[in-house]
C-alpha cells in the first residue's frame, strides 16, 4: 500500500513537469466573458474570529459555456499523454473519458457539442493550461454563478433558486449540445443545469467529517450535518450546500458523468491594477 | 455494597446512641432490592454485544424490498456479514400519474431490508450508480462509532466505499443517508431498516412486513399530475404533501396488499423515516398483541396505536382472529385521508362469529339529521304528504351522504385512488343509476372499472338505510359533481329490495 502510495506520488511529480511543458494552443479560441469584481459571502464564510466575512472577488474572464468534446477530443490528440489509454490511475479513475468511443475517437456516444464530463481534476487543469488558461476558483466561479438574467447576486431570488434546484433533483439523462440555457448578466450560459464543474480549490470545503480522519482540522469540519446547517451563512441556499457536498465527494483523480469544467483566466486590466 | 452495608451498620448504631429514645428497629441493612432483579432483566447494551469474532467463512446478506423480510439469521454464531448496497437515483410513481425522482437504497423506497445478528461483523458496501447526479452516504443507527458510517461511506457518483462495524445493540434501527442537506436527502427517500437480531432470534411468528413512512413534499398539489420537483420551502415548513408507507401511495393495496390468514400471528417492522413528521402508527380493526416501543428491548401489551417517530421504529405483533380488510393508517387522519397514508392487510379464512358478529342491529338512528326542520325530516314531511320535490330529496340526501358515505367516498365524491372509487363524474355510475340501487342495498366486493381505473375491494351492504334515505342519496349523487342528473324514488328501492334474497338474520 505504502509503495503504491510513493509510486503515485513518483508519478505525480513526473506529470507535474510535463505540466509545465503544455504549450499555450493558439488555434482552437474558447469563448470568454468578463465577470465584474464584486463582494459577497458565501455559503460558507470564511471566518477567523467566528464573524463570517465577506470574499472579495476580483474582475476576471470565464467561458461562456463548458468545455465540449471536440475541443477535449482536440486536447488529447496533441497531448496523448491525457487519452484514456495513458493517462495514469493516480491522475483519473477507471471512468476517465469513456463516453469517447476510442481514446481517438468520439463515436456515437458523444457528440462534439455536448459538454465533456468523465474528465479529472488533474485533466481539467491541463486543458486550461494548454489554452493559457486556468480553473476558476471556487469563489470566482460560485459569484459568476449567483447572477441571473438580471441580477449579479440573484442568490435569493426564489424562481431562480428553484431552477438550479430542480436540474439537481433530476438523474443525469442525456446531456444537451452547449450552450444550452439562457445567458446570464455577464453573457455566460449554463452555469447551472448542464453539468458539475470543477473549480480549482474543490477540496477546500470537507462536508463530511467524524473528527477521527487527520484530514478534520477544525477548519475543514465546518460543514457535517447538524454543524454544518448551524455554520452555514444561509441555511435555506440549497442549490450552494448540494454544490459543497458534491465538491467535497471528489478527489483529483475522481470522474462522474455529470461533472465537466470551463476555464478562467485573470483579467490583465484588474491585475494590474492591484498590483502596487 | 460491602461498603454501603458497613455504612448502613454504622447509621443504625449512631442513631442506637445518639436517640435512645427512638426506637431502632431491628431488620437487616437495606439492599437494593429492585436493582439486582432489573439488572438480571438487562440484556447488556452494547457491553454484552460484542461475542467474539466471526466464526466461518463470510456471508452474504440476504437483502429484501418492502414489505418483505429476509428470512432469520438462524444462527448461533456471530459472523462476517456482507452488504452490499447501491444507491439508485431513479424516478417512479408517487401517486396515480405521478411521478417524484428518489433518491434510493436499491431502487426502491425505502431501503432495501438488512437483517443481521447481535455481534455480526458487517462488511458494508456503498456504491453510488454512475447515472446518480449527487454524492450519498450511509449512516446506520445500528452502527457505534461517530457518524454511524457516514463520512466513511461518503461516495461521489460512480464510485463506492468500504467500511466495517460490528453490531453492539440489539434492535430494529433506521438507516439514512446523511449527506447535507439531509433533509433533502432523506426526503427524496433515502432511508431504510436494519435489523439485530439478539442472538437467541426473535421468537418465531407466521408473517413479517417491512413498512417504513416517509413524508413527501412536492412543488404541485396533493395528486397534481405529472413529474413533480422536490418542495424545498414546503420541506422546511413541514407541510408535507405526501406522507406515504413504502414510498408511494397504493404500495400497500389491492393486489400489493399484506397478507395473512385467520389464525395467524403478523409481525411488522415499521419504520419511519420522516424527515419530519412522527407517524401515529394504527391498525384499524386490530389490537397490537405486543409492541416494542422504539424498536427497544421492553415489549408493551395490548396497544391501540403506537408512535414512531421520524428516524425510529418499533415492531407490533398480533394475531388475527377475524377474516377481511385491515387498514393500516397514520392516525393523524388528515395524512391518512387526504396524503395517502393508508395501507392494507388482507386476512383470509373462516368468519368467527364468536369473535366478532358483523352487523347484528341496523335500525335507523338519523339523530339530529332528524331534527324537525332539517333536509331529512322535511323530505320525509313532503314524502309523506305526496308531493316529494327533487330539490327536497337532493337536499335530504346531501345530509345523508355526508353521514353515511363520505367517509369512504369523499364528501367531494372523489373517493381515494386505488381503494374507494370516485361518485364524481362517475361513468359506472350513469351507465345504470338504477343498478346503484343494488349496490347501495346489497354492497359490492370484487373487481368494477370505475373512470378507467380498476378497483378491487368490498363495499359493505347499506341495508339499514330505509328506501327513502337510498332514494334520496342517490338523487343527490346522480345531481352532484358532474353525474347526469336523474333521480331515484324510493318505490324503485322497495322492489329492488323486495327482489333481494337475504339470509336469515340479515337486515332487509
Amino acid at each position: 500500500m505504502g509503495s503504491r502510495l510513493i509510486l503515485s506520488l513518483v508519478c505525480a511529480l513526473v506529470l507535474c513537469a510535463g505540466h509545465t511543458a503544455l504549450r499555450a494552443d493558439a488555434r482552437a479560441r474558447l469563448p470568454l466573458a468578463r465577470v465584474a469584481a464584486g463582494s459577497f459571502r458565501p455559503l460558507l464564510a470564511p471566518s477567523s474570529d467566528g464573524e463570517p466575512r465577506a470574499v472579495s472577488v476580483r474582475s476576471f474572464w470565464l467561458m461562456t459555456r463548458p468545455v465540449r468534446n471536440d475541443e477535449f477530443l482536440a486536447f488529447v490528440s496533441r497531448h496523448p499523454r491525457y487519452r484514456r489509454d495513458n493517462i495514469p490511475r493516480a491522475f483519473a479513475d477507471a471512468q476517465y473519458l469513456l463516453r469517447f468511443e476510442t481514446p481517438t475517437r468520439l463515436g456515437g456516444g458523444a457528440r462534439p457539442l455536448q459538454p465533456v464530463t468523465l474528465v479529472s481534476w488533474f485533466a481539467a487543469r491541463a486543458f486550461c493550461e494548454s489554452h493559457a488558461l486556468r480553473l476558476p476558483s471556487e469563489a470566482e466561479w460560485e459569484w459568476a454563478a449567483a447572477a441571473s438574467e438580471t441580477l449579479a447576486d440573484a442568490r435569493r431570488d426564489d424562481a431562480f433558486r428553484r431552477r438550479i434546484l430542480d436540474w439537481y433533483a433530476r438523474p443525469v439523462g442525456e446531456l444537451p449540445d452547449v450552450p444550452h440555457g439562457p445567458k446570464n448578466l455577464y453573457g455566460i450560459a449554463d452555469l447551472h443545469g448542464v453539468v458539475w464543474e470543477w473549480v480549482e480549490d474543490f477540496n477546500a470545503d470537507v462536508m463530511v467529517a467524524d473528527g477521527r480522519s487527520r484530514a478534520d482540522t477544525a477548519a475543514q469540519n465546518r460543514f457535517m450535518c447538524g454543524a454544518g446547517a448551524l455554520r452555514a451563512d444561509d441555511v435555506q441556499d440549497y442549490p450552494a450546500f448540494l454544490r459543497l457536498g458534491f465538491r467535497s465527494s471528489l478527489q483529483a483523480s475522481y470522474t462522474t458523468k455529470s461533472l465537466g469544467f470551463r476555464c478562467a483566466r485573470d483579467d490583465r486590466a484588474s491585475a494590474q491594477k492591484e498590483r502596487p | 455494597m460491602i461498603d454501603a452495608t458497613d455504612r448502613n451498620i454504622r447509621t443504625l448504631w449512631l442513631l442506637a446512641i445518639v436517640g435512645c429514645q427512638q426506637p431502632v428497629q431491628e431488620r437487616p441493612p437495606a439492599a437494593p432490592s429492585v436493582a439486582p432483579s432489573a439488572l438480571a432483566r438487562d440484556t447488556g447494551g452494547s457491553g454484552q454485544g460484542d461475542l467474539g469474532p466471526p466464526q466461518g467463512p463470510p456471508i452474504d446478506a440476504v437483502l429484501t424490498a418492502a414489505p418483505q423480510v429476509p428470512p432469520p439469521t438462524a444462527r448461533k454464531q456471530p459472523a462476517k456479514v456482507v452488504v452490499a448496497l447501491e444507491v439508485r437515483e431513479v424516478e417512479l410513481p408517487i401517486s396515480e400519474g405521478v411521478t417524484y425522482t428518489f433518491w434510493t437504497f436499491g431502487g426502491r423506497v425505502p431501503g432495501s431490508f438488512i437483517r443481521v445478528r447481535q455481534g455480526d461483523t458487517v462488511e458494508f458496501h456503498l456504491r453510488n450508480h454512475p447515472d446518480n447526479k449527487m454524492p450519498h452516504n450511509i449512516d446506520l443507527h445500528a452502527v457505534t462509532g461517530p457518524g454511524g458510517g457516514a463520512s466513511s461511506s461518503f461516495t461521489a457518483p460512480g464510485h463506492q466505499s468500504q467500511f466495517t462495524f460490528k453490531a453492539l445493540n440489539r434492535g430494529l434501527f433506521v438507516y439514512h443517508c446523511a449527506t447535507a442537506p439531509v433533509g433533502m436527502h432523506v426526503g427524496n427517500g433515502m432511508y431504510g431498516l436494519i435489523l439485530v437480531e439478539p442472538p437467541e432470534g426473535l421468537e418465531p411468528v407466521d408473517r413479517e412486513f417491512y413498512v417504513m413512512q416517509g413524508d413527501f413534499y412536492t412543488v404541485g398539489k396533493y395528486r397534481e399530475k405529472g413529474l413533480q420537483p422536490f418542495d424545498m420551502q414546503k420541506a422546511i415548513e413541514e407541510n408535507a404533501t405526501y406522507v406515504l408507507f413504502n414510498g408511494s401511495e397504493g404500495a400497500l393495496v389491492d393486489d400489493r396488499a399484506l397478507k395473512a390468514k385467520v389464525g395467524e400471528r403478523v409481525r411488522i417492522f415499521i419504520g419511519n423515516g420522516g424527515p419530519n413528521l412522527t407517524s401515529s402508527f394504527h391498525v384499524i380493526g386490530e389490537i397490537f398483541d405486543r409492541v416494542y416501543p422504539e424498536a427497544g428491548t421492553r415489549m408493551q401489551e395490548n396497544v391501540q396505536t403506537t408512535m414512531v417517530p421520524a428516524g425510529g421504529a418499533a415492531i407490533v405483533e398480533f394475531k388475527v382472529e377475524v377474516p377481511g380488510t385491515y387498514i393500516l393508517l397514520d392516525h393523524a387522519l388528515f395524512r391518512a385521508f387526504n396524503k395517502g397514508a393508508l395501507g392494507m392487510l388482507k386476512v383470509e379464512g373462516e368468519e368467527n362469529k364468536d369473535v366478532y358478529s358483523g352487523k347484528e342491529i341496523d335500525s335507523s338512528y338519523l339523530g339530529d339529521m332528524m331534527m324537525p326542520g332539517g333536509a331529512v325530516s322535511v323530505a320525509a314531511e313532503q314524502a309523506s304528504q305526496g308531493e316529494l320535490t327533487i330539490e327536497a330529496q337532493i337536499a335530504a340526501g346531501k345530509t345523508l351522504f355526508t353521514g353515511t358515505c363520505s367517509t369512504c367516498h369523499q364528501l367531494d365524491g372523489a373517493g381515494i385512488a386505488n381503494v374507494f372509487p370516485p361518485l364524481a363524474g362517475s361513468d359506472f355510475l350513469n351507465a345504470d343509476p338504477r343498478r346503484a340501487i343494488g349496490i347501495v342495498l346489497n354492497g359490492l366486493i370484487g373487481k368494477v372499472t370505475v373512470n378507467g381505473q380498476e378497483f378491487n375491494s368490498v363495499m359493505p351492504p347499506m341495508s339499514q338505510l330505509n328506501d327513502d334515505a337510498i332514494a334520496n342519496i342517490l338523487t343527490y349523487v346522480l345531481n352532484s359533481w358532474g353525474n347526469k342528473g336523474g333521480r331515484i324514488a324510493a318505490a324503485q328501492v322497495s322492489a329492488v329490495r323486495a327482489a333481494t334474497p337475504r339470509p336469515a338474520g340479515a337486515a332487509h
